[in-house]
């Protein structure tokens, strides 16, 4: 029972389960949503810090401070940040890398979820003999630091022959997401309770019967974690994405390291802050969109248990 | 499960489909993680510069390591931000989950508010509170054009309270999510506990304490693993914070690393500086690790 | 095809264009900023007027970013087909192991011997007799820029050597001037010390320890001196909170600052800034001291390549990037000198004339970096970080530690 990780577990309700409020205005309560909002505060105040500037023309930010709202309201960092910042002989702006990293993120996502839940699933519901010990190497490989692994990975994707493919770019997401998500999906599939494994084994059904018909079913909360975890590693990836493609594929981080890093000339608060927004908003959206999905689906498995 | 019939003969063929379903899995521990690392050891006795190339020099990389300030600077840096980042992600994001799960009104706003900053990269979140910290433009400006002229907060530029400033920028990033799993892990806390501590009139912080926080023992697990490991390789935001600047006062070991293998293209100085920080890391995880996972065959 | 490879090599762009089928390279560097940017255009432009196609790979972030991309394509079996590294022994590695092309033909062809000037910029390039990379700058660090404005705030009269620089500090520090900028980034500083012992100590001693690496020199009296000089310059940098290069010029430019020790390349920021040389700023050559220009600069490397087409068109991009034409266009954009003697500078200003006429009385030194490899330039780089950034740092100490690393270097 303890071991239920990120769920719901099957006994609980659909509610959370803290002690119950009171009154409306209790002390408590004010004490509450205080501490909630001064929270917040904190936490929004970059975003709002990153919206105003990248309003702002370049003399107003160099004057003014970084809280006060914009006197005069320009769109034109966002433009120049999308379609005409220039890295080298390509002012073409973020728009660029935009599709390049849609290209890599939606295969690198579904190609690594897939592989780290039957990981999971394998090592918690039919371990072998030997299976934790590739766990804890996995593990391990959690602390090892990228740069590390460039040189190594290099060779393999050599010796593969798919260095500076798509393929391949897709391999190393897939080794460096394995760890984490194997984790969080061996820990939920150990949640399951026996009795609904046993039973299915008792109707015949194998390995990938159970798997795609009792666990993956109940598995969405799961599922959505990975997802947030893996969109937002692998969209914001810059690592991996210049060292192990070409430049016709680099994705949009690339783009905005050069945007943002231009070594020389006045540093354009406004465009690099608009850019940075604009990057950031595909996991953003993915967040907004399943962060419904996270809720209802600890729900969803906490009614099915 | 596993363990009823592992006595059986014919071990190789039991679980075929789960031995075959995990080879991807054995493929990246053995090939990428153990072949990688050891490549890189073996290459960290060597004198390769640009690139790896087998001249081995004994322990010369190492003793040279050891002997460098920048490299004792970055461990200590390391200790003090790992230790640091620990306890406040920790404290934080439990806290924090714990008065969202107070059956509150707008729990999914300020849930989505708090992990927000996660979708951003390092780079970004660096970048940020660069900006927000420079004493300019940022927060020590605008206090002090609040009428506070000597109002000092300068972490970005004093080198004492340096790790500070991206301390404050690491948790912006991070507490999300583990608020996220620990609010995740309170969920999975049966309503019965509460009603029993109740009954027995436990106080609140109480229940949490000692009897909540240690049902919730494989939750803390999973984040202690991701907090740990995102300390132990912090790069990014290092750099595009403040450079590892002022002097050495927030360079870290994986950005050692990286500037020797690359910058200095010195390959040999930058494995063994590795190498040291597999090893240390080999030291803490590998027998917890084995605790936890290995071990015993409990189920889980 | 003798004679066709020679029509290539001696050829001018228009005699390129009729005969070479078009081809795409793909070209990577790290020039990103505004400046830069508008010399590669040339580069480009000349490119694509011979028929093939300039693919441009720019990455930004400086060299540190971009150098493993490019070493790791370059050994990882994917080459680009052109690639921007410093010259010296950046790429020395990379050509001992075949991985890059080996250019002597072409350049006997086209005698770059006769015009490449100085000389020893080929020497750069060469490993083991054979030419391997084509220069295209010259860039030279040696230059105190001062900022006329700043002195006439302090009331002083602009000084003409380092040391009415020095003595001039404290009446900058009265006015609420920085009396010497020096941003943050660790290449800074150690240019910045570089510069001084040539200027300081002289070029003999510069030799010894750079090129021969003596340590005895390196522990030396004279080196003392060159220590002391760069406490003065870390007292006189205390309050320079910066960090990118040109933001300290910046400094200098709106008079915040007296003045800042930096290559010929800030001479750009000056000129965008619509600054007179002689009247709003000054430059001093070697710091005023001793005349002495070091000549470094950027070089492009060519990888190996399997398709026969690329590998002509490889030939081509060299010869273009050589060309009188594209030189001049080039440089003019970039705010360095031309690597050809034979081509008119009539565009050049007060400070670059300067240099010119040190050029071409030979007063020259190497570039350190090309002196040293990578791994001594990171070393030097931690220890005046850490010199600058810590005033209870001795210049006795950290000459102890500086003598050492010249030890062991190679």
């Amino acid at each position: 029972m303890a071991d239920a990780v990120l769920t719901s577990h099957p006994a609980a309700g659909v509610e959370p389960f803290g002690p119950r409020p009171r009154r409306v205005f209790s002390r408590r309560n004010i004490f509450l949503y205080g501490t909630l909002i001064m929270v917040s505060l904190y936490y929004l105040l970059p975003l709002y810090v990153m919206i105003v500037t990248s309003l702002k023309g370049m003399p107003e930010i160099r004057f003014g401070n970084v809280f006060a709202p914009p006197l005069e309201i320009t769109f034109e960092p966002w433009v120049k940040a999308w379609s005409t910042a220039c890295t080298g002989l390509n002012c073409e702006g973020l728009s660029r890398g935009f599709w390049n990293s849609v290209r890599i993120t939606i295969p690198s996502v579904i190609v690594s979820i897939a592989i780290a839940s039957i990981n999971g699933y394998a090592l918690a519901n039919w371990r072998f003999k030997g299976a934790n010990i590739f766990f804890t190497i996995l593990i391990v490989g959690a602390f090892i630091p990228y740069q590390v692994m460039i040189y190594p990975i290099v060779i393999i994707l050599r010796e593969m022959g798919i260095y500076g493919t798509l393929t391949g770019l897709v391999l190393v997401h897939t080794i460096f997401g394995m760890p984490i998500n194997t984790l969080l999906f061996r820990n939920y599939f150990a949640s399951v309770p026996e009795e609904l494994f046993k039973a299915a084994r008792v109707d015949g059904a194998g390995f990938w019967g159970i798997y795609f018909r009792i666990m993956l079913p109940m598995s969405l909360p799961i599922f959505v974690v990975a997802m947030i975890i893996q969109v937002t590693g692998i969209w914001n990836d810059f690592l991996f994405g210049v060292v192990y493609t070409k430049p016709e594929t680099y994705p949009m981080t690339v783009q905005l390291n050069n945007i943002v890093n231009s070594v020389q000339g006045v540093k354009e608060y406004n465009v690099n802050m608009a850019a940075t927004l604009l990057t950031g908003l595909v996991p953003l959206i993915v967040y907004f969109i399943s962060g419904k999905l996270f809720v209802r689906g600890i729900a969803a498995g906490a009614v099915k248990g | 499960m596993a363990t009823e019939t592992s006595k059986r003969p014919n071990t190789l063929f039991r679980n075929l489909n789960a031995k075959i379903a995990s080879l991807p899995m054995i493929f990246t521990a053995l090939v990428v993680f153990v072949g990688g690392t050891v490549w890189t050891v073996v290459y960290s006795f060597t004198n390769s510069r640009l690139l790896p190339r087998l001249q081995f020099v004994g322990l010369d990389q190492y003793e040279r390591l050891w002997s460098t300030p920048r490299w004792l600077a970055s461990i200590e840096n390391l200790m003090i931000y790992g230790v640091l980042s620990l306890i406040f992600s920790l404290t934080i994001g439990f806290v924090l989950a714990a008065l969202l799960d107070q059956k509150i009104r707008f729990e999914s706003v300020f849930r989505t508010i708090i992990l927000y900053p996660f979708a951003l990269s390092f780079i970004v979140t660096g970048l940020v509170w660069q900006w927000l910290l420079n004493p300019d433009f940022g927060v020590q400006h605008f206090v002090r054009g609040l009428g506070w002229e000597t109002f000092t907060f300068n972490p970005l530029y004093d080198q004492s309270i340096v790790i500070y400033g991206i301390l404050i920028a690491a948790l912006w990033q991070g507490t999300g999510l583990v608020m996220c799993l620990m609010l995740a892990g309170l969920r999975g806390i049966d309503e019965d506990i509460w009603k029993a501590a109740r009954v027995d009139g436990i106080p609140m912080w109480k229940t949490y304490i000692f009897i909540v926080i240690p049902m919730m023992r494989p939750v803390f697990v999973t984040t202690l693993v991701i907090i740990a490991s995102g300390i132990v390789r912090v790069y990014d935001l290092v750099v595009a914070q403040t450079s590892g600047g002022p002097g050495h006062a927030s360079e870290v070991p994986a950005k050692y690393v990286y500037d020797y293998m690359f910058s200095a293209q010195n390959l040999g100085q930058g494995f063994a500086a590795s190498t040291m920080m597999l090893l240390t890391v080999l030291i803490v995880v590998v027998p917890w690790a084995y605790l936890e996972f290995g071990g015993r065959n409990k189920r889980g | 095809m003798n004679t066709f490879k020679a029509a290539i090599a001696a050829s001018t762009l228009l005699a390129c264009a009729s005969v070479s089928q078009a081809t795409d390279l793909e070209v990577t560097h790290w020039w990103t900023s505004g400046g830069e940017a508008a010399a590669v255009a040339e580069f480009a432009k000349a490119f694509d007027a011979t028929g093939n196609k300039w693919v441009d790979g720019a990455i930004a972030g400086g060299g540190n970013t971009a150098r493993p991309v490019f070493i790791s394509r370059i050994t990882g079996g994917d080459p680009m087909a052109a690639t921007q590294f410093n010259h010296g022994r950046q790429a020395e590695e990379l050509v001992q192991a075949g991985l890059m092309r080996d250019f002597t033909e072409l350049a006997e062809k086209e005698g770059w011997k006769n015009f490449v000037r100085p000389v020893s910029l080929l020497d750069g390039c060469t490993v083991d007799g054979k030419i391997y990379c084509v220069p295209i700058n010259i860039h030279s660090w040696q230059w105190l820029w001062l900022s006329h404005k700043a002195f006439a705030d302090a009331g002083v009269p602009v000084p003409t050597n380092w040391d009415e620089f020095v003595a001039a500090a404290p009446a900058l520090e009265k006015a609420g001037k920085v009396p010497l900028a020096i941003g943050g980034q660790p290449w800074q500083r150690t240019g910045a010390f570089n510069v001084l012992i040539p200027a300081i100590a002289g070029k003999e001693t510069f030799l010894k320890v750079y090129q021969d690496k003596d340590e005895a020199v390196a522990a030396g009296p004279e080196m003392a001196k060159v220590f002391k000089a760069a406490d003065d310059a870390r007292r006189m940098a205390a309050n320079s909170n910066v960090q990118d290069w040109n933001q300290a010029t910046n400094l200098v430019i709106t008079g915040q600052a007296g003045g800042q020790i930096m290559g010929d390349w800030a001479q750009g920021e000056f000129q965008v800034a619509g600054q007179v040389a002689g009247t709003d700023y000054s430059c001093l050559p070697g710091l005023g001291v001793n005349e002495l220009i070091s000549v470094g600069g950027d070089a492009f490397y060519f990888p190996i390549q399997k398709d026969e087409a690329k590998t002509k068109a490889q030939e081509v991009l060299a010869s273009v990037m050589l060309s009188p034409e594209t030189q001049v266009a080039f440089n003019l954009k970039k705010g360095s000198v031309p690597v050809r003697g034979d081509v008119d500078l009539a565009a050049a200003n007060d400070c670059m004339k300067k240099g010119l006429d040190i050029l071409a009385k030979g007063n020259t030194i190497p570039d350190p970096p090309r002196l040293n490899t990578e791994d001594t330039n990171n070393q030097l780089n931690d220890l005046f970080v850490e010199f600058f950034a810590t005033p209870s740092m001795t210049p006795e100490d950290a000459q102890k530690r500086y003598a050492d690393i010249i030890a062991k270097a190679d």
